[in-house]
């Protein structure tokens, strides 16, 4: 049984849908901590695609690219310290109450 | 605000997931500038060097290799330093970048069944269609059928070869030169070599398809 | 230290892709493993990113080969010439030299 990211001859009838989204200003905002965090050392490629890869099939067939890219960057922010879950609960708390 | 809700009609959700990651990810990007890992200005500044990476500058590769057979040789043999003639580079942090040539007899296409590898720091960020479920699982079993799915068939006497980029290369097509571009310019030509063809599901335009 | 394996295959050689289904990190997909190509390029050696996905070193490099593969000898019913092919690039570490 493959992992769930190992797609190569799953079966899949889908036709390709080549329809583009226009990035939302949060998806940018994640592709580039992405590679700030990569320069800084925090993160390289394996380590983000090993944190996607930890992903239910449920998780990974359901959210969008970026959205995945936000979860592993969460487990491996979390796991190396830099910040905890509950810090991250209570900012989005904060700001959306805009208490900062 | 839970009445306004309901009195829109549609399924307007709060919980709706999409809001959700992109507030949470909003959230982890204001601790790391707190915490002193980035600045916002970074932020920004690497969004637009990655922004400003386009599939034109592979465009350019591409027609300079169609006019210029000793670049071509280049090209294929040396791509890292072969683009610098044209003031393009990659980062020495970046993946190694490879060119497969299409040619008469073999046509190339590539993929990245795993995830989403794609020669970014060249042209920049890869289509949807590209690194989505469907692309990833059909192409490696059936390219030809994925292939006719843009438009693209092939003869049989043409070998079809798909790159499962799966490591530290990343790969950039080189397509045909169309027929019935002799007179040309480069700037030209390069208008006719879209991000399909650089990824190898289709061939470069015909100069009859293209609007110059 | 930057050590390296030593390049076990050259260009030509025909390999067999190990069988394996590790918890951990690989990038071997399903569909080559247990499947015997012929290594097309070496690309040099290059970080294990078995490693490197868990904040390893990825010392010592693991040889890195693009390996060709006839698209009917991975698939049962493959649509389309017996001359089509795949290739893939595979870490030195998930090849056996194939009879």
């Amino acid at each position: 049984m493959p992992k769930v990211h190992d797609r190569g001859g799953w079966p899949n009838d889908d036709p390709i849908d080549r329809s583009e989204h226009i990035m939302d200003e949060w998806e940018r905002r994640v592709d580039s901590l992405n590679s700030v965090l990569g320069e800084k050392g925090l993160k390289n490629t394996d380590q983000l695609r090993r944190a996607i890869e930890s992903l239910t099939q449920d998780q990974y067939e359901s959210l969008s690219y970026y959205e995945k890219w936000t979860v592993a960057m969460e487990t491996l922010l979390v796991e190396q310290g830099v910040m905890t879950t509950d810090e991250i609960d209570q900012k989005m708390v904060d700001l959306e109450n805009g208490t900062q | 605000m839970a009445s306004q809700h309901q009195q829109d009609g549609h399924s307007h959700n709060h919980g709706d997931h999409a809001e959700y990651y992109s507030r949470r990810a909003e959230a982890i990007q204001a601790l790391l500038i707190d915490k002193g890992v980035c600045s916002l200005n970074e932020i920004m500044t690497m969004a637009d060097q990655i922004d400003a990476r386009s599939p034109e500058d592979g465009a350019r590769i591409v027609a300079r290799a169609w006019v210029d057979p000793e670049y071509k040789k280049r090209l294929i043999t040396n791509p890292e330093s072969a683009i610098q003639e044209l003031g393009l580079g990659l980062p020495e942090t970046a993946p190694r970048l490879r060119v497969l040539e299409n040619t008469e007899e073999i046509h190339y296409l590539g993929v990245c069944t795993l995830c989403s590898c794609f020669p970014r720091a060249l042209i920049g960020r890869p289509p949807d269609w590209y690194k989505g479920l469907a692309y990833r699982s059909r192409v490696v079993v059936d390219p030809r059928s994925v292939m006719r799915e843009f438009g693209t068939e092939l003869d049989e006497s043409v070998e079809v070869r798909v790159m499962d980029s799966s490591a530290d290369m990343r790969y950039l097509v080189l397509p045909k030169r169309p027929a019935g571009t002799e007179g040309l310019s480069e700037e030209e030509l390069a208008k006719l070599v879209t991000l399909e063809s650089m990824i190898g599901v289709t061939h470069a335009k015909s100069p009859n398809a293209a609007i110059i | 230290m930057t050590s390296s394996e030593s390049a076990r295959f050259a260009a030509g050689d025909h390999v067999l892709v190990k069988v394996g289904n590790p918890s951990t990190h690989y990038r071997t997909p399903m569909y080559v493993q247990g499947k015997t190509g012929r290594v097309d390029t070496l690309w040099g050696a290059f970080r294990n990113p078995e490693s490197l996905a868990y904040g390893g070193s990825g010392v010592p490099r693991q040889p890195l080969y693009r390996v060709e593969f006839a698209q009917k000898d991975l698939w049962d019913n493959y649509q389309g010439p017996e001359t089509d092919k795949l290739l893939i690039d595979i870490y030195q570490n998930w090849l056996e030299p194939s009879a």
